[in-house]
This record gives C-alpha cells, sequence and structure tokens, in this order.
C-alpha cells in the first residue's frame, strides 16, 4: 500500500495523486482510444451511449452528488440541447456555434429552475423539477414552429469544421469521448475550487455553510446552471446519436434513469456517473443475451441432473416462455434498483472501492470500514 | 354558468380521485417520512385485485371488501421486505427504492393480467342497472332527483353518475375518519411522534417497526379503495398507475405533504384547474396547468397551502 505524505494544500487538491494515475488512466485512453478498431459496430454504438449518459450522469453528480439538490427534469435539459442542436443545424449554423449554444440555452434556462429551487427542498424540490419537465415537454410537442412538434424532427449529419461525422463513425466516437474526458476534467477542477467546497457544503449542511458565510443562493443557481448546462452537450450529442429526436424520448422516465445512472454508479464520486453509465446502458444487451442463453442452459443442467429429454424441453419452452413475457424488463429494472439501495448503497464505484482495500489490505481487510451508520429518522420538516 | 358548474362539479369528481391517492403519499410521510412513489402503482394493484376478487366471489361488495384487506397485508409485506432494511438511510435512497418497486410492480401486474384494459361492473354504474326507479323532490325551489337506471344524480339541471358521487362521498369520508384517526386516538399520536423522531418514539415505548407496519397496511388499503372506486370509472391497465401517481403526487405537495386535509383540497384543485383547462383553454393546456400552478404556488408558499412551517433552531 502506497503512503502519500503530504505537505501543503496544493497537494491535497492535485488531480493527479501520484504517478500511478497517470499509469492507469493512460492506459484507460490507449484502450478508449482502440476500440473503433477492436469491436464491431453495435458496441461501438453502445459505447457512444455510455459516453453520453456519463456526460449526463457526471451534470447530475454536480447537482445531485455534490449539491445534494435532487432533480427529476433532466429529460427536460437533454430535450433542450438536442433541440438546439437540431433547430440551429437546419438553419445552417455550424457546429461549433451550436453546440456551445446548447449548452449555454440550457444553462441558462437550468437557472431559471434554480431560482425557485432556492426556496424548496427534499420532495419539493422533486416535484418542482418534475412540473419543469412535463411543462417542457408539452412545449415541445406544441411549439411546432420550431420543434415540428410531435412528429419529431430529423437531425442531419454532424458536420465539424466541413469533415462529416457519421453517427456509428470513429469520428463521432471520437468526438464523444473527448466531451466526456473535457466534462469530466472540467468538473474534477470545479469541484476542488472554493466553488465545488461550497457545493459539498450545502449538501452536508445548509445552516453550517450559511453561517460559514456561503452564498446558497447563488451557489444553488450555479450549480443547476452547470449542470443543465453539461446536460445540453450531451443533449446535442444525443440529437446526433439518434438523428431523430421527438417530444416522447424525453420524458421521465428518462429522467429516473438518469438518476439511476448516479445511484447505482455511486452518488458520491464522479467515477460512479462513469459506472452507473456503463451499466444502465450495458443491461439490456445484457439481458437480451440472457434472454436467448439461459434456457439452454438451464435445460442442458436439467438434463445432466437426469432429467428426461421431455421435461428438459418442457422447462426449457417454460424458462424462454418467462424470458420473453412482455415487461420483465421492468421488474428487472425494479428489482436491480432495489437491490442497490439495500445492499450496495454506494454503488458500483463503492463495490470497486471496497475490493482495491480488501487487495491492498490484505489480509487485515475489515468489513466494519465500510458500515453505514444507521440515522434514526428525524423530522426533515424541523430542518 | 350551468356549463361552467357542470366543468367544476366533474373537476371535483376527478380531483377526489388524485386526492385520495395523494391520501396514500400523506399517510406514509406523516408517519414516517418516506415519500412513496409506488403510490399510485398500489392503486394499480388495487383495482387488479378487486377485479380479481370480484371475479371469484360473485359479488361486488365483498370482492372489494377481500381486496381492501389483501392491499393491507401487502402493504405489510412491502413494508417488511422493502422498506425496513433501508428504514433510517438518506431519505433520498427510499424514494430510490419506491421507484424501483413501482417499476416492479408495473410490470409484474402486466405479466399476471395482461396488458388489455379491464373493466368492472359495480351496483352503481350505468352499464348494469341493477335497479330501475326514480327518486325526485324539490328543495328550496331546486329539484333534485336520482334515476336508478341510467345511474345519475341530478340537482337543479346539474348531472352527476352515481360512480363519480361515490368516489367524492368515500373521499370526504376517509379523510375525515383518517384525520380524527392522526389527531384523536393514542395510534395516531404514536404515528405522529414516530415522524418527529423515532428514536425518542421507541424510548417512550412506542413500538415503531409496528406503527411503520401498520401505516404502511392503512395506505396501502386507502390505495385499494381508490383502485376499486377508479375501476368503473376509467379502465385498469398496468400503466394507470404511474399516469394518475403522477397528476396525485403535485396533489399532495399543493396541499403541504403530510397534512390530511391539505391532500383533498390540493387533489381538488389540481383536478378542477384540469377539468377547466380541458374546457376553456386551448388544446395541451390540460395537461400543462396543474404544473404551472403548482410552481406559482410552490414559489410564492414553498411548504404547500397547509404544510406546517418549521424552523429549525441551532
Amino acid at each position: 500500500m502506497r503512503f502519500i505524505f503530504k505537505t501543503d494544500y496544493d497537494q491535497d487538491i492535485r488531480i493527479l495523486k501520484h504517478s500511478g494515475y497517470l499509469w492507469s488512466y493512460g492506459l484507460l485512453l490507449l484502450i478508449l482510444l482502440a476500440v473503433p478498431f477492436l469491436v464491431g459496430n453495435y458496441l461501438q454504438s453502445q459505447i457512444v451511449f455510455v459516453f453520453i449518459y456519463a456526460i449526463v450522469g457526471v451534470a447530475l453528480m454536480i447537482l445531485t452528488g455534490f449539491t445534494g439538490q435532487a432533480s427529476l427534469g433532466h429529460a427536460a435539459f437533454l430535450a433542450i440541447g438536442a433541440y438546439t442542436a437540431g433547430f440551429m443545424q437546419l438553419h445552417g449554423v455550424p457546429f461549433f456555434v451550436y453546440f456551445p449554444l446548447a449548452a449555454l440555452l440550457a444553462g441558462g434556462i437550468g437557472a431559471l429552475v434554480g431560482f425557485p429551487a432556492l426556496r424548496l427542498h427534499g420532495i419539493y424540490l422533486v416535484i418542482a423539477t418534475i412540473a419543469f419537465a412535463s411543462i417542457v415537454e408539452e412545449v415541445l410537442a406544441r411549439w411546432e414552429d420550431v420543434t415540428n412538434g410531435n412528429e419529431g424532427m430529423r437531425v442531419r449529419t454532424l458536420d465539424l469544421f466541413g469533415l462529416p461525422l457519421p453517427r456509428d463513425g470513429a469520428g463521432f466516437y471520437y468526438l464523444c469521448l473527448a466531451v466526456l474526458i473535457g466534462v469530466i476534467l472540467m468538473s474534477l477542477n470545479l469541484l476542488r475550487s472554493p466553488t465545488g467546497r461550497a457545493f459539498v457544503a450545502i449538501r452536508d449542511s445548509e445552516t453550517a455553510g450559511k453561517s460559514m458565510g456561503i452564498d446558497l443562493a447563488g451557489y444553488k443557481v450555479k450549480s443547476f446552471a452547470i449542470s443543465a448546462g453539461i446536460t445540453g452537450l450531451a443533449g446535442a450529442l444525443f440529437a446526433h446519436k439518434m438523428t431523430f429526436i421527438s417530444p416522447e424520448m424525453f420524458t421521465l422516465l428518462l429522467s429516473i434513469e438518469f438518476i439511476m445512472v448516479i445511484i447505482i454508479g455511486g452518488a458520491f464520486g464522479l467515477h460512479g456517473a462513469v459506472f452507473g453509465a456503463i451499466f444502465m446502458v450495458m443491461v439490456d444487451p445484457f439481458l437480451t443475451a440472457l434472454k436467448d442463453d439461459v434456457p439452454t442452459t438451464i435445460a442442458s443442467i436439467g438434463q445432466s441432473l437426469g432429467m428426461a429429454q421431455s421435461a428438459a424441453d418442457q422447462l426449457h419452452d417454460t424458462m424462454s416462455r418467462i424470458g420473453s413475457a412482455a415487461g420483465l424488463k421492468g421488474a428487472i429494472y425494479g428489482l436491480i434498483i432495489m437491490m442497490f439501495i439495500a445492499f450496495e448503497p454506494y454503488g458500483l464505484y463503492g463495490r470497486w472501492l471496497k475490493v482495491k482495500l480488501f487487495f491492498q489490505l490484505f489480509p487485515l481487510y475489515k468489513r466494519a470500514t465500510f458500515k453505514r451508520q444507521k440515522t434514526y429518522v428525524k423530522s426533515e420538516r424541523n430542518r | 354558468m350551468l356549463d361552467f358548474i357542470q366543468q367544476l362539479v366533474s373537476g371535483i369528481a376527478l380531483g377526489c380521485v388524485y386526492g385520495l391517492i395523494a391520501l396514500g403519499f400523506v399517510l406514509i410521510y406523516k408517519a414516517t417520512e418516506v415519500v412513496n412513489f409506488a403510490q399510485g402503482d398500489m392503486m394499480m394493484l388495487g383495482g387488479f385485485f378487486v377485479f380479481t376478487f370480484i371475479g371469484l366471489t360473485g359479488s361486488y361488495w365483498l370482492g372489494a371488501l377481500l381486496a381492501i384487506v389483501g392491499m393491507a397485508l401487502f402493504g405489510m409485506v412491502t413494508e417488511r421486505l422493502v422498506v425496513r432494511p433501508i428504514l433510517g438511510y438518506p431519505q433520498f435512497s427510499i424514494v430510490m427504492a419506491t421507484i424501483g418497486l413501482g417499476y416492479f410492480l408495473r410490470s409484474v401486474a402486466g405479466m399476471i393480467w395482461g396488458t388489455d384494459d379491464l373493466q368492472i361492473d359495480t351496483p352503481f354504474s350505468p352499464h348494469k342497472g341493477v335497479g330501475t326507479g326514480k327518486w325526485e323532490t324539490t328543495l328550496l325551489g331546486v329539484p333534485f332527483g336520482c334515476d336508478r337506471e341510467r345511474a345519475v344524480c341530478n340537482a337543479g339541471g346539474l348531472v352527476l353518475g352515481l360512480d363519480k358521487l361515490s368516489v367524492i362521498l368515500v373521499t370526504v369520508l376517509l379523510c375525515v375518519a383518517l384525520y380524527f384517526f392522526f389527531n384523536r386516538t393514542r395510534l395516531g399520536t404514536a404515528m405522529r411522534a414516530t415522524s418527529e423522531n423515532m428514536l425518542a418514539a421507541y424510548y417512550m415505548g412506542i413500538p415503531v417497526k409496528t406503527v411503520v407496519s401498520l401505516i404502511w397496511a392503512i395506505s396501502a388499503a386507502v390505495a385499494a379503495c381508490a383502485g376499486i372506486l377508479l375501476a368503473p370509472i376509467a379502465f385498469i391497465h398496468s400503466n394507470v398507475g404511474l399516469a394518475l401517481g403522477l397528476k396525485a403526487f403535485p396533489a399532495a405537495v399543493l396541499g403541504g405533504f403530510g397534512s390530511i386535509p391539505g391532500a383533498l383540497v390540493g387533489g381538488v384543485i389540481i383536478g378542477v384547474i384540469e377539468s377547466m383547462a380541458g374546457r376553456y383553454a386551448p388544446q395541451g393546456w390540460k395537461d400543462v396547468a396543474p404544473y404551472i400552478v403548482l410552481l406559482i404556488v410552490l414559489l410564492l408558499k414553498p411548504e404547500g397551502l397547509f404544510g406546517l412551517r418549521m424552523r429549525k433552531k441551532v
């Protein structure tokens, strides 16, 4: 195990804590750069979705994970980004102009949402963001001159300085990767600055933060604006990836999916956003694969345990009928959320940290290191 | 004018459905400070339960009773399996767990009862005239009457279906009963104490686990009532809970989460606004108007109309 002797504050907030970081993240970057040459088209496309979800995850992590303001309205910011990109491209605005504009517009509207959030907390804030998201959804469906209403809007191929980047090509992959890395670096930088520390202070205790002289209103609005802006960037990429956007793509269910990204990933570090994005995007193809393989496997296990051929066939049929039942995915989603919250509240990143610590401290690892203190519920109304 | 009042009345009937679901939100919140996002889905499940039990027993009243009891048991089991392991952790993780529960219930209900719309016949729905006969009277110069064949009541030209009237009546009755339960009985006081501070309530000899379990049972039973009353009005399918739950949630917030009369008032306000916007505003406003009003109310009164405002002293 490595011990780092810190001698000054700059060392404490350094992004690359030690040379090991350089090696491991450098290796990861190399692998990611090589991906378009290694994997098939389908997997590459899924990885692009992982990048987009991870960008939204980072945005939501800043707001929910670090500032402690829950939001179930991020699908709306994504929609604003996506429609800005689609509309501007249609009117001949180049990518390097409308891409930042998507972020600015989403960020500006995010700041507007942040203002009511100054007086609201907890469940009232959640419902306010849901209300905002439904209003945006309805506006998108009704403002037909700009959004083309419920018929949806086609988004043409992305054009970067005259270089076309088709949605399945390696170029688009690298663009998304670059944006994700940029967003993560920016967030890391933000979180180690006074602004980031103010965010964390607000999350931990508004009263304490206020008495330390933190301008609650300003920082909450800033957090909302930054989070919405980053989501707007993701929205522009999302529009180009989907090539077709319509209002019913940006519903509450998508917002819930984004919240699941950070809950499953672990809502206390930027790693969690990426882990959660990988999980949320990959769980779908994984389940599809399971649906095909599990019945056969179970039937052959049954057969090897001395089951008759006909009984094994019957088992196979039953299993595949259960597997192809409509809505099975929802049930599994639900179970995954409930089990993560009950058994792994720190999410995938928490599990990663535990495994890492286990090997670092071997054989001295204690389970109690990560035990959560149970706090008995005190009324939040008296907060 | 009559048209306006007619819209108002049907808005109130719609609002009472929202209020009834909102009541379930409020009950659980009042006793445990947990927001149960699966409340709408519990109502959906109650609707399916009553459909099944009526099919089994052949009697509406017996089926409804069995559905209420069944849902109460279901609520207790849910509390034991989903909520108790995470009780005492941050509120938001419990909210997420109930969102997960909602996903789970929706798709399991879809698998068991299929994805078709189901509808049940009740003694007061117009499909199945149970009795014939009319009853008419005049009070203060206004004619009142009931027509059992068409299952409607009218008062001075206003027409209201018996099924909708039953929703209004049951909602108001349940609200009054639960209000007195919380404010006048020993168990209700214990529940309020639990919500204030679980540990202190435990030291005072309140069986906190039983209290929490009971409140989930009561809330699920209220959800079952909502499902039973809704079944003749709207179709029951596995997604109905999500849609109505999303309308009932603003109702609970509007009234001030944690206030029983607030749930009813909030529900009625949302219902009336929706009904008025559907009639008088341009197309598309119907679904958005409640949210706009909600945002305005939250801006002016962040704790809702009837919410308690408390400040922490540091």
